[in-house]
């Protein structure tokens, strides 16, 4: 069962890697929103430095959902689904496995980027210390979330909004604990762990149920 | 071990399908599922696969560990390869027969006895129709189960590739496979009986 998990982790990463599979295309999306942001707001170092951590979240966020859409609805339109339904391994596991991959391939790249990055938006270095951690610790909770509107979106032609309308009020509460934990990390009322310790629950939450809530949705919506 | 289906009934949309559908199928044999188009033999194959949930009726394997849920002693064979355009043939094919479980031939062997022999670097999305579709059948080869449910397994395969996939699953029926198979064109897969679907369409297909 560990060989059937390993396989599909293995070859999803390697059709990521592939000509067309989409990795690296959530980062040039973030790199794109970073520089685009202090251009929008003006030469204003001081509120660049005070919001930069929101726009590196939304801007992360935004860049995890890319390809999600595609995530199963490709295997369910070639015939793959239909095999891998047929398996040893159970499709809670089949949907952790293609999760995996897909935060390797899109979620990793934007945390290995943001420290980078975080240099466009002034960020200080306890700032980028702390953005990173939470990058790290929120991305994977963002696409294994994603995996109930992508376990959806495989059933309809055209799915790719849904995705977004389906996550994204999932993805606030993560959301709302990065950025209140990176604030804390540069002075506030709350020490950093608080709101961190809040976006670790929440991470492993998800990283729990949303493989099984997208295999749910995967009988749910197959005929 | 033994296939047997009892009072299926199938429905798409309003339209009634085929009811009451009885049949066994012993271990070494093949079943042939014959029927015009749009008479439901790619529905059978799915509710056989337990792809499908049939609106009446039950389908058990008996001999099987569960007998009511037997989706992992079956190899499903439908319209869709189920291989990936930018795998080359020997990644798609190692890819599944790590999934599949229960290894029977390697890849290479899978690759030769379909006749893809030496063209297994290549990326599947270069094959043509019929090369794709023998390395569909090589999947069947890669992991032992004992049942198979072939959906139109020899569309797009040229004479000489019919023949040698018929011996292909004649020595899996020899060995005490099963078979069924939904087919237009005329198989030869050993002991065999044949169902025809048009025999079993309702009286009166669209529900009230």
């Amino acid at each position: 069962m560990g060989g059937a998990f390993l396989a599909l982790l293995r070859r999803d990463l390697r059709l990521a890697m592939r000509a067309g599979g989409g990795a690296g295309l959530g980062v040039v999306f973030f790199l794109a929103v970073v520089v685009i942001t202090p251009f929008a707001i003006g030469p204003d170092l001081a509120l660049l430095a005070r919001i930069g951590p929101a726009i590196l979240w939304i801007g992360a966020l935004l860049a995890s959902l890319i390809g999600l859409d595609r995530l199963f609805a490709a295997d369910a339109e070639d015939g793959s689904l239909d095999v891998m339904s047929m398996l040893a391994l159970p499709m809670e596991l089949i949907a952790a496995a293609k999760g995996l991959a897909h935060w390797i391939a899109t979620g990793l790249p934007l945390v290995i980027a943001a420290p980078v990055f975080s240099l466009l938006l002034n960020l200080e270095p306890a700032s980028i210390g702390a953005l990173t951690l939470t990058l790290l610790v929120g991305t994977p909770a963002i696409t294994f979330l994603g995996l109930i509107g992508a376990a959806f979106a495989s059933a309809f032609r055209r799915g790719g909004l849904l995705v977004a309308v389906l996550v994204m009020p999932l993805t606030i509460p993560v959301l709302i604990f990065a950025v209140a934990a990176t604030g804390a990390a540069i002075g506030g009322t709350v020490p950093f762990g608080t709101p961190f310790r809040v976006l670790v629950g929440l991470s492993l939450a998800a990283l729990v149920l949303g493989p099984i809530a997208a295999a749910a949705a995967l009988r749910v919506t197959r005929d | 071990m033994r296939l047997v289906a009892e009072g299926l009934a199938c429905r798409r949309g309003a339209r009634q399908l085929f009811e009451r559908l009885d049949f066994t199928l012993e271990a070494g044999r093949a079943l042939i599922v014959t029927g015009p188009n749009g008479t439901g033999k790619s529905s059978l194959l799915r509710l056989l696969a337990g792809l499908a949930a049939p609106s009446a009726g039950k389908v058990r394997l008996e001999g099987a560990p569960e007998p009511e849920d037997f989706a992992e002693e079956v190899h499903y064979l439908g319209h869709l390869d189920a291989h990936k355009a930018a795998l080359s043939a020997e990644e798609s094919l190692a890819f599944w027969r790590a999934m599949l479980g229960r290894p029977a031939f390697a890849v290479d062997e899978a690759l030769e006895a379909v006749g893809l022999g030496g063209l297994g670097r290549l990326p599947v999305a270069v094959l043509s129709a019929g090369q794709k579709r023998r390395l569909a059948l090589a999947r069947l080869l890669v992991s032992a189960r004992p049942l198979w449910l072939l959906d139109e397994p020899t569309t797009a395969l040229d004479v000489s590739a019919q023949a040698r996939f018929g011996a292909l699953a004649r020595a899996h029926v020899e060995k005490g496979g099963l078979i069924v198979a939904a087919t237009h064109a005329p198989l030869d897969f050993g002991p065999s009986q044949a169902l025809d679907l048009d025999a079993w369409r309702p009286a009166r297909p669209v529900a009230a």
